[in-house]
């Protein structure tokens, strides 16, 4: 009995896309795949050395991040004292940071489950963020990562509200280009929340009903328990030392402060200027090599110290993190040397900055994106 | 009990989507709202190559009867590693587990292990338990076969004088014989244990023979019986007890029916406690692709290697216990395709059907519900 399991999204064997992206026009066939050979042996390179020591890094960083967590929101119950709100505040923004990036979206990638650890693993994780966890591992793992900027299939360009993309057609509404994305980082985690319902697919009937029930049943609970916690239950026990208007302002303002810094460096893994976006000719009948290729030549890296790579949740290494979704997180500063090299020696594109250009690079695209397009960009169809 | 429940329900509404254990794990790590957990209290060398581990359970671990086992889980560079071990302790008392440094993760708990240390538990399990009503019995045993016994006679002896107890304990040298000292101590104590050593480097390996059994203990046929030791020596008990009973159905048939009085002349029963199972593989079978449903994976699997090292190497969660085909914790639906039993190469290919992934190889593509 032989059963063809049909199998959306599998890449090619051998052979190239349609059309293989600009930055990558030079190399022919047997080089990209003499490439894909290379980085999936830096990927088992890492599968070799993974061990105790990675383990113990995990879970000194949940320890740190639970410890500020109690911490700060300890201190926030007698923050009528204002040095107490300020640590409190700091505090849980800190560990709000950390349990979002470094932690929850590394452990929902799956980079742990080697572990066999049921606390820290994949499939039964939940974070301090108001998506499901389950929700934003469809959009985000599924179709985020496996159709990284391709116009058209990864929603994450522009999460249906902004015009990232000259190939994405002008409308009037885009106008308020600046002005959305503004409204949208400090609430950054409730747009996400609103983007994962993926509302558009259920209009266009890609979307069961039962499927969007359901996902509007698991955002309720969730917006629920999220919103009592900071706005209500912290409030209400810091009430007790006459705290209670002062803790409720640290809760919103951690949040804000962790929406800023999350929309921020999120902003900064695809959008700033020398990533790339792919059509639908540019990644079919892609190999694993051009697919590597395109997960280098459409991710942007930030460049800072090794505290700013604990803060980004190590997404500073996006370009890294893309080639290998899940490879523990620690491990990626050692990876982006080799992949460093390789883009270098197949005469790559391999985009980095620090924090302030990336993040300037991206609000300048989101300006100039407000209008139409100058020129026309060339037809490629 | 309940109030505390209602306490840490509250506490959660500033927690979540963490427990209030997760938190208190800072300060304890027996807390876990997810899995069982317990700290090594102490360490004691037994032979050169084993040691008895102490520890204190967290909560939703219950008390043992004499001869169960528990699974344990340890880490091994950083991955979680599951086996069953026996609890070598009197029921009543705090638990611990005697292990002999037999493989990588016994290795880590006899040589590794030190107090303060985590283990991962599940609760105490099996039927290898004493009898409700006390008889005299037969225990045999060889190398860490002990183990249960050794948590039954510590619980019989001193407090039950009504017990008779008959131990044959097989070891290769008297160094190696686990519990040698404090057995020898029990039986000089209390006249209803005997224990007879049987040492193979001096007499060679121990055959079950009605001979060889009269002279260790002459009244064996009427005591309850219950054997323990490594698989050739499970076998060859369970052959001799099979011959007798083979014999008596013999020699009790022409004659008229049996009645209360034949009960005593009959053989006692032998119940056995097995530590591995021999499975078919390396016979070249094939395997297919295997795929994980809920947890989104796929693998390619060979025909020989069970599902459930299959779906631990690629990261899923999957829950384990003996790893013999005994305990059914590993069970898991089976959703389309077929697998293959190791033990009897029998095949299973009905949708809906649980599996026993620890004794299961795939046979062509196989799904599952997990």
């Amino acid at each position: 009995m032989t059963t063809t399991l049909t199998r959306p999204g599998a890449l090619a064997a051998s052979g190239h896309p349609l059309v293989r992206p600009d930055a990558a026009k030079h190399l022919t066939d047997e080089q990209v795949e003499e490439l894909g050979r290379e980085l999936d042996a830096v990927r088992d390179e890492i599968l070799a050395k993974r061990g105790a020591t990675d383990a113990a890094y995990i879970r000194r960083v949940i320890k740190v991040q639970r410890s500020l967590e109690f911490a700060g929101r300890g201190t926030l119950l007698f923050s009528k004292y204002k040095p107490a709100w300020f640590a409190g505040t700091a505090m849980l923004s800190v560990a709000k940071i950390l349990e979002n990036m470094e932690i929850g979206h590394n452990v929902l990638h799956g980079q742990w489950d080697w572990m066999r650890d049921p606390d820290i693993h994949s499939t039964t994780w939940e974070w301090d963020f108001v998506t499901p966890a389950r929700s934003w591992q469809h959009t985000h793992n599924d179709l985020h990562h496996r159709w990284t900027n391709v116009i058209g299939k990864d929603r994450d360009v522009g999460y249906n509200l902004l015009r990232m993309d000259p190939d994405q057609p002008w409308r009037p509404f885009n106008l308020g280009n600046p002005l959305y994305n503004a409204i949208l980082a400090p609430v950054f985690e409730w747009g996400i929340a609103l983007y994962d319902l993926e509302i558009p697919e259920y209009k266009e009937g890609l979307k069961t009903k039962e499927a969007m029930n359901r996902d509007l049943k698991a955002v309720g609970v969730k917006v629920v328990k999220q919103f009592s916690k900071d706005y209500a239950a912290t409030p209400a026990v810091a009430m007790l030392t006459g705290s209670g208007k002062q803790a409720l302002y640290g809760t919103l303002a951690a949040n804000a402060i962790r929406n800023f810094w999350a929309h921020a460096v999120i902003f900064c893994g695809h959008f700033p200027e020398g990533t790339d976006t792919f059509t639908e000719e540019e990644v079919e009948g892609e190999t694993r090599g051009d697919w590597y290729v395109r997960q280098m030549i459409g991710s942007a890296n930030i460049s800072g110290s090794k505290f700013m790579h604990l803060m980004t949740g190590n997404l500073s290494h996006q370009i890294e993190h893309h080639c290998f979704p899940d490879l523990p997180s620690n491990r990626y500063a050692e990876v982006a040397v080799k992949v460093r090299e390789i883009c270098t020696r197949y005469k790559l594109p391999y985009t980095t900055g620090p924090l302030p250009k990336q993040v300037g690079s991206t609000w300048a695209k989101i300006f100039k994106l407000a209008l139409p397009n100058r020129t026309p960009k060339a037809a490629t169809a | 009990m309940i109030r505390l429940k209602k306490l840490a329900r509250a506490a959660s509404a500033l927690t979540t989507p963490l427990t209030p254990e997760d938190f208190l794990a800072l300060f304890n790590p027996v807390y876990s709202s997810r899995q069982l957990r317990g700290v090594v209290s102490r360490v004691v060398h037994e032979t050169e190559d084993s040691a008895t581990i102490y520890f204190h359970p967290g909560h939703g671990w219950h008390a043992h009867k004499a001869g169960q086992w528990a699974r344990i889980g340890v880490e091994l560079d950083g991955v979680r590693h599951w086996r069953s071990y026996s609890l070598s302790t009197a029921a009543g008392h705090d638990p611990a587990i005697t292990v002999k440094d037999a493989g990588a993760v016994s290795h880590v708990l006899v040589r590794d292990t030190k107090p303060g240390d985590i283990l991962f538990l599940a609760p105490p399990q099996g039927d290898f338990v004493l009898p409700e009503h006390p008889r005299s019995l037969l225990m045999l045993t060889a190398g860490s076969g002990i183990t249960p016994v050794m948590s039954m006679i510590r619980t019989l002896i001193p407090r039950r004088p009504d017990a008779n107890v008959v131990l044959i304990n097989s070891n290769s040298t008297p160094e190696k014989s686990l519990f040698r000292e404090e057995l020898d101590e029990l039986a000089d104590q209390f006249s209803n244990l005997t224990v007879r050593h049987w040492f193979t480097s001096a007499r060679g390996r121990l055959e079950f023979t009605a001979k060889t059994i009269a002279d260790l203990c002459p009244d064996w046929r009427s005591r309850a019986a219950y054997a323990c030791g490594p698989e050739g020596f499970l076998n060859n008990a369970e052959e001799l007890w099979q011959r007798e009973a083979a014999l008596e159905t013999a020699s009790t048939m022409p004659g008229l029916s049996s009645g209360a009085g034949t009960q005593a002349a009959t053989t006692g029963t032998l119940t056995i406690e097995r530590f591995s199972t021999d499975l078919l593989t390396g016979a070249g079978h094939d395997g297919g692709l295997v795929t994980f449903e809920q947890s989104d994976r796929e693998v390619q699997a060979d025909g020989d290697t069970p599902l459930l090292d299959i779906g631990e190497d690629a990261g899923v969660l999957m829950p384990s216990g003996c790893r013999m085909g005994i305990c059914h914790s590993c069970l898991i639906p089976l959703r389309a395709g077929q697998v293959r039993d190791l033990r009897t190469g029998e095949l299973h290919n009905n949708p809906g059907q649980l599996i026993q992934t620890c004794v299961s190889a795939a046979a062509g593509p196989v799904n599952l519900d997990l």
